[in-house]
Order: C-alpha cells, then sequence, then structure tokens
C-alpha cells in the first residue's frame, strides 16, 4: 500500500479540508491526517462503539452515521464523531426483578413515548431492528427484546437520533439481562457438576495432577481419548480417566478454603 | 458476486475443487517431540533477534520481546520529586486499575467484600480485549468432561511449564464462574433443551468451549458493566495509571494517574491495589498485525517492573493461527478458533490441508508460516500480503444451513460489509499477534511479588505457561480477577498505609544512568499507539 499510487480525495474533519488516500476508512484517515486518538477509537474492529460518526457526502442530503473504523471514506465527505451519548440508566436489582410482562416500562417508562419513526433501526450501524425491538417491549415480551437486540453495541446512535429521547441501548441491556437471568433455563449439568466440585469430587486428582514431575503429567496427557467432532453418540472408552490412574475420591485433609462467596 | 480479485480466485476454485474429499481426510495430531520441533523452526518466539535481555531492575535477565524490553528500560511520564503525595485526589480500600473483564470482575468481588472500591481506567470503562472475545469461555461442563482433563489440557497446551497451583485454581473454579455469569444475566448459547452448548478449541480433548455467538466477550462485558454500575462502584474513566506508589515497606499503596484530557498528574492513595491492564497486541511485537484493542501498551508490565514485581514467560507470544489477511480494511481482525471448532479447515494456495485444525494455537500457526514462508504454498493478495485459507463453507455442509449466520453473526456482517460472503466463499487468514502468554508473576489469589499489589488477567502470567489455550483467557480474568477483588478485599481491612515514596522510580531511573541505558526520548508506559501519517498506511493494524 505505498503512498504514491494512491490516488488522493479531499475530505471535510469538523469542515476542515484534507486531502488522504483514497480507500482508507475514516479512522485511518483521520490519524493519516495527524489525529492521535483519545476518544472516538476503541476495538478498531467494529464491536465496541466507541467511534461514533456522521458524515455527508456533497449533494446528497442524507446524514449517514456509521462506525469510523468500518465505514471507507468518500470524496467531499464531511465528518463529525460523537465519542460519547449521554443515556438514562436506571438502577436495579437484577435478582429482584422477574420476567414478568410489563417490567421493561416500569423500570424505563419513558418506552411509551415511542411514535415508530424508525429513526433509531436507521441510524443503527449494527443494522440491528431496533423500532422492532422496542414494539416488542412495549407489549413487554422480554424475549424478543433479548433476541433482536443481542448485537447491540451500545454505541448509543440510536439514543441520540430518538425524538421521543428514549435510550434504547440500556432498555435492550435490562431485557437481555432478565432474559439471561430469570427466563433461561438453568442447566442441570452445571449445577451437578459444582455440587461434585463443592463436595470435592476432583480435590484429590488436582492435587495429585499438581505435585506430578513433568515427564510423569506428559505421559498421562498422551493418554487422554480424543472426543471426535461427530460426538452425539460418542462415549469415552475409559470414562474415569484420568481418576483411574492417578487416584479419585476422598476429600482433603487440607481443606481448600473459601476463595470467593458464591452469589445465591 | 465475488468479494475476491481475479487474482485469487484460481486458489479458490482448488479448494473447492478438493472440498469433498478433504472433509473426510484424518490429519493425526502431532506427537509432543513433534510439537516441540516445529514450533522451534517456525514459531516467532523463536525468531533470532526477536528478543533481548532486560537489562536492569528486578527483572534483570528475563528475556522478553525488543518492543516491550525498550519500554521496561524507559524513562518515567512523571518525575518523582514533582509530585505532591500528601494530598492525593482520593483513598479507598481496593484501586483497580483497568476496566475490562478482569477489573469489572475484581471490582465487583471486592464491593461484595464491603471495601470501598474504585475503579481507573485509560479509556471507557468496558473497553479492553474482553470485548473483543469471539469464541467463548472454558468450563469443564460436559458429561464425560471434568476439571482434571481440562487440568491436562491446559498443561499441555501450555508446554507443562504452566504454574500448577494456578492452573489448579483456573480449572476449579471454571464451571462457578459459569454459573456466577448466567446469574449475572449472560445469555450463554443453549443447545434445544436447554443445557449449556459447548464446543471445540485447539488442545482440548473434549468441547469445552462456552460462546455467546461470536460476541461472547461483548455479551459477559455488557452484563458485567452493567453490574458495576448498578453496585454504585465509582468509576474513573480517560485516566490511565503511570505509576505505581509504595509505603516505606516497599508495599504497594497507590498510584499516579494522568488526565487525558487535561493532562493533569494525580496521585490516588489504596491499601491495595488491582492491577487489570491487559495486554500488549499494540506494540505490534516483530512487526506483526494484531487482533488487540488500542490500549493494550503494556501500561501495567512497566509500572509493576519498576515496583518491584516479578514477571514470567514474557517472551511467549502468542500468534492466533486465523487474523484476516485480506481485505486489508479488516487486517488482523480475529476470526474466532470456534470455525475450526465447527469444522472449519486449514487450506493452502493449493486446495491442501497441512495441519490438525485442532492443534494448539502456537502448533497451528507454526504450521501456517512453514506452509507460506518455507513451502511457498500461501496464497498472494494484489497488495502482496499472503495467507492461507480458512474454508468457512465446510462448516454450512457440515453443520447445516444457516449455522455460520447464527453461532458466527458478528463476522458473518463484517466480511459481508466488504462484499465477502463467508457462507460461500472462504476466509484468507494469517497469523496475527493475540495475546501475551506470561506477565506479571502472581499466586493463586491473584498477589504479585510486591506486597499488597495484585494482578489478575492479561497482564499476569503463569496459568498459561508458554501458551494459551483458547477460551482460557475470558475464563482466567473472571477466576483471577474475582480471588485478587477478594483477597485485597480482605487485606485492607488489617492495612495501614504507611509513608507514601516513589524511590523505586528514582532508583530504577539511577541504575539505567549508571548503565548507560537512559534515553531522553523514550517514556513508559506507552498509554496509545501513535497511528499518523504514513504510519496510518502501514499494514500492521486495523
Amino acid at each position: 500500500m505505498e503512498t504514491e499510487k494512491r490516488a488522493y480525495v479531499p475530505i471535510y474533519v469538523y469542515g476542515k479540508k484534507y486531502e488522504v488516500p483514497e480507500g482508507l476508512t475514516i479512522q485511518k484517515a483521520m490519524e493519516f491526517v495527524g489525529y492521535h486518538f483519545i476518544r472516538s477509537c476503541g476495538c478498531r474492529g467494529g464491536i465496541c462503539g466507541a467511534c461514533l460518526t456522521e458524515y455527508r457526502v456533497p449533494g446528497k442530503y442524507q446524514l449517514k452515521v456509521v462506525l469510523a473504523c468500518q465505514a471507507l471514506i468518500e470524496p467531499g465527505m464531511q465528518i463529525a464523531q460523537s465519542p460519547f451519548v449521554p443515556l438514562n440508566r436506571a438502577q436495579y436489582e437484577l435478582e429482584k426483578i422477574t420476567g414478568q410482562p410489563g417490567v421493561l416500562g416500569k423500570i424505563y417508562p419513558e418506552i411509551y413515548r415511542c411514535v415508530q419513526c424508525n429513526t433509531c433501526t436507521r441510524v443503527c450501524p449494527m443494522e440491528i431492528p431496533v423500532m422492532d425491538y422496542m414494539a416488542h417491549a412495549m407489549k413487554g415480551d422480554v424475549e424478543k427484546v433479548a433476541l433482536l437486540s443481542f448485537q447491540c453495541i451500545m454505541c448509543g446512535a440510536c439514543a441520540s437520533k430518538c425524538p421521543a429521547e428514549i435510550s434504547q441501548p440500556n432498555v435492550a441491556l435490562l431485557a437481555r439481562r432478565i432474559y439471561g437471568r430469570h427466563i433461561l433455563p438453568f442447566p442441570e449439568d452445571l449445577y451437578q457438576r459444582i455440587r461434585d466440585i463443592d463436595q470435592g469430587r476432583y480435590n484429590l486428582v488436582l492435587e495429585r495432577l499438581t505435585q506430578m514431575s513433568t515427564e510423569a503429567l506428559m505421559k498421562v496427557y498422551t493418554l487422554r481419548e480424543q472426543e471426535p467432532q461427530e460426538s452425539q453418540e460418542w462415549a469415552p472408552k475409559d470414562p474415569n480417566f484420568p481418576e483411574n490412574i492417578i487416584g479419585k475420591g476422598e476429600p482433603l485433609s487440607r481443606k481448600e478454603g473459601k476463595v470467593w462467596g458464591r452469589i445465591s | 458476486m465475488s468479494g475476491y480479485p481475479g487474482s485469487m480466485q484460481e486458489s479458490i476454485r482448488n479448494l473447492e475443487r478438493t472440498r469433498l474429499s478433504r472433509a473426510k481426510e484424518e490429519i493425526p495430531l502431532l506427537s509432543l517431540k513433534e510439537r516441540q520441533e516445529l514450533l522451534q523452526r517456525y514459531h516467532p518466539d523463536y525468531r533470532e533477534g526477536g528478543r533481548r535481555e532486560i537489562r536492569v531492575g528486578v527483572n534483570k535477565g528475563e528475556r522478553v520481546p525488543n518492543e516491550l524490553a525498550d519500554l521496561l528500560e524507559a524513562k518515567s511520564l512523571i518525575r518523582p520529586e514533582e509530585m505532591d503525595l500528601r494530598h492525593g485526589k482520593g483513598e479507598t480500600d481496593v484501586l483497580v486499575i483497568g476496566g475490562g473483564g478482569g477489573g469489572a470482575s475484581a471490582a465487583l468481588s471486592a464491593a461484595e467484600e464491603g471495601a470501598k472500591t474504585l475503579i481507573t481506567t485509560k479509556l471507557r470503562f468496558g473497553d479492553s480485549n474482553t470485548i473483543m472475545a469471539e469464541g467463548g469461555i472454558q468450563a469443564a461442563t460436559g458429561k464425560f468432561d471434568s476439571p482434571a482433563l481440562h487440568y491436562l489440557d491446559t498443561m499441555g497446551g501450555g508446554g507443562f511449564q504452566n504454574l500448577p497451583n494456578l492452573v489448579h485454581a483456573l480449572v476449579r473454579d471454571a464451571p462457578m464462574i459459569l454459573e456466577w455469569l448466567a446469574r449475572l444475566g449472560v445469555m450463554f448459547d443453549r443447545k434445544d433443551n436447554g443445557d449449556l452448548l459447548a464446543s471445540f478449541a485447539g488442545g482440548q480433548c473434549r468441547r469445552r468451549v462456552h460462546s455467546a455467538a461470536d460476541y461472547s466477550g461483548m455479551e459477559i462485558m455488557r452484563a458485567l458493566r452493567d453490574e458495576v454500575y448498578n453496585r454504585g462502584i465509582e468509576i474513573i474513566e480517560f485516566c490511565p495509571a503511570v505509576e505505581l506508589v509504595l509505603d516505606e515497606k516497599r508495599k504497594c499503596a497507590g498510584a499516579i494517574f494522568i488526565n487525558l484530557d487535561t493532562e493533569e498528574k494525580f496521585m490516588i492513595q489504596s491499601k491495595t491495589v488491582i492491577l487489570a491492564t491487559g495486554g500488549i497486541g499494540r506494540l505490534h511485537i516483530q512487526g506483526f498485525p494484531t487482533t488487540n484493542h488500542y490500549g493494550a501498551t503494556a501500561d501495567g508490565l512497566v509500572m509493576a517492573n519498576r515496583a518491584g514485581a516479578k514477571i514470567i514467560f514474557m517472551d511467549a507470544i502468542q500468534f492466533h493461527p486465523t487474523g484476516t489477511a485480506y481485505p486489508e480494511q479488516l487486517l488482523g481482525l480475529l476470526v474466532s478458533e470456534a470455525f475450526r471448532g465447527w469444522s472449519a479447515q486449514l487450506v493452502n494456495g493449493e486446495g491442501k490441508r497441512y495441519i490438525n485444525e485442532l492443534e494448539t494455537r502456537d502448533v497451528t500457526s507454526s504450521a501456517t508460516i512453514r506452509e507460506v514462508v518455507e513451502r511457498k504454498k500461501g496464497v498472494s493478495t494484489p497488495t502482496g500480503m499472503q495467507g492461507v485459507w480458512l474454508d468457512t463453507p465446510l462448516v454450512e455442509i457440515n453443520k447445516g444451513k444457516g449455522t455460520i449466520q447464527k453461532i458466527f453473526p458478528h463476522l458473518f456482517h463484517r466480511f459481508y460489509t466488504f462484499g465477502i460472503d463467508i457462507t460461500k466463499e472462504p476466509v484468507l487468514v494469517y497469523p496475527t499477534q493475540h495475546y501475551q502468554n506470561g506477565g506479571i508473576l502472581i499466586d493463586e489469589y491473584g498477589e504479585t511479588t510486591v506486597g499488597n499489589l495484585f494482578a489478575a488477567g492479561e497482564v499476569s502470567g503463569g496459568v498459561h505457561g508458554r501458551n494459551r489455550l483458547g477460551g482460557n483467557s475470558l475464563l482466567d480474568i473472571f477466576v483471577f480477577g474475582r480471588r485478587a477483588g477478594v483477597r485485597a478485599a480482605q487485606r485492607a481491612k488489617e492495612t495501614e498505609i504507611g509513608q507514601l515514596h516513589l524511590d523505586h522510580i528514582v532508583e530504577y531511573e539511577r541504575e539505567l544512568e549508571r548503565s548507560g541505558l537512559l534515553k531522553e526520548n523514550i517514556r513508559g508506559p506507552l498509554l496509545l499507539p501513535d497511528y499518523r501519517y504514513e504510519k496510518a498506511l502501514a499494514r500492521i493494524h486495523q
């Protein structure tokens, strides 16, 4: 990507004109002209929402809302960045909330101000159907909000343009947390494994593993049986490995101290 | 429609021609001896001239990448004599430096223990490599899995050099971490019956990676960040720590910060300090592109080294086998290991496989470098980048139509923007600097060799040995974040802060000067990478 081979195009950053090589992202174009970002730069990979940017190109009325690390420059474009969008955020205790219909509206009553103008969907750089999930939020369907909003990176584009002054990213976040905590089932196999650990089921085997010489450990390592890609019907030939060759079972004399409390 | 130029089409046809025969082809996993040979010949860690010894301080003699060594031997950003240590800007019990997953979980745990807790962060709260984690988090939850197997896999992946006490903590806490996150509302992927869905990563003998599509880290961070806000934990953003403050017993008792907006320097005093500043990717070790966040500039290592904390395995850098090599706008973008876990294959320009895709990352990356550099069987882009194909359409063929959009919505979207439909066309990939395997030496409660200084997450070292397994870093940050948070809060209760000082910085610079190494033009920590002007065009970053 040598500079001299590239054609240069004009861009306007906050109204100031610069010439930059074509084909760059807005973020790199701004760096090319000398910006050393503190704000408006994060993952540089389209998932953190730091580099929310607006632009217009000559001869078109549309105001585009994009991520600077993702969008390519266009000749004559006028660029302005929005590094911070103030959002309304409620304080709540997730444990005390349930998945009952209406809970989103109770915590964020402003959602009923939605006028269904669809601006939120139009400006979302992740192409999330924001207005649709807001409609489900008003109806009280937490699951639909959670699933439809899953790709939200919380950049705030929707909220910055909402005529009803709703903070959609926080409404959606609340819905996802309620869904994950109170609606998705808690997996029994995970609980069983935790009970086993709490009761010391693996204490001895783990302690012996930690005390093994590297050579002995390598030997045990090479005896592992590999679960195949297609493993719906699969079971290991030796389900008790490695306990059966290095010891299993009874709790240790040295009791593992409480390391951190469980939230329950 | 194809998103690839004509010059790359021929090798795509090679790949399509071999696809059906390849799909059933078995390539055996390498023996430990074969792995070692491959690493020594091709892994960038072993490249001549890439590493050098640190010449001063507590870690004198440790070999680290040149780019890091330069920063460790740099002058401080502050002048110790100009700092007023009697008038800090605040006082707290537990100071958490860093606002990613490690810092957030440490802060939540410290606050649960009743400690007054403060989070400081260089950029926004949540800006971190955590949010960029795609694949997921390891925990032995399966019927035929166990913490013992997780232990073995982790040790084998790390070259059997991992610190056993840390791996013990890692695998034992893992299922509890998953439960903790699920209770915070994290939407882990499920099977149709509601059980947790797990997939493979390299080096695992059981499928053990738990994901939230390819938003795993983002989904977890969103929930954690929200919980930190709900608990009312104080957060200071855009104020990176630049030095640690010690007391007369050489215990850590606070830090010096720079406000990036105003350039004001200030101190915060704290009974204990947890470093959770993350990794090193933006130093671009050996000129590699990186998958890392803009803020991953090794700040914690620089501060901790000056304060006297030992480091371990900092010469071991992880190169992820599948960083994007085309299009250039996505250079270095991580293509989740879960693709290989879901049966995508690595294929050279002739349409042939060259390694079992479920080898560990160090081995897989080495095999790709061999394929491209030595065997000259890579694929060239119009601007001269080289790579190999990741045959993503195989996932649709093997696991059913629609799988990619369901499991990898983000990556699908990213490539689609550039005209590449990864359900129909492969992705060009090449090893990309991804992770620091080592870091600040910690014990199983996250404490460093400096009293009252804790470390958690990527900045710490030991648990992954010389090579981390996929899915073990999202786990690591929460296991040791929580442990460090609890222990730091308990320690704070029995701690009286003594006389504060910055003598370690004065001494460090004096030692540099005596050794003839003091340079006026290099300052550390780096804080932000510099991509201005012509550097914006360099092909090493997104």
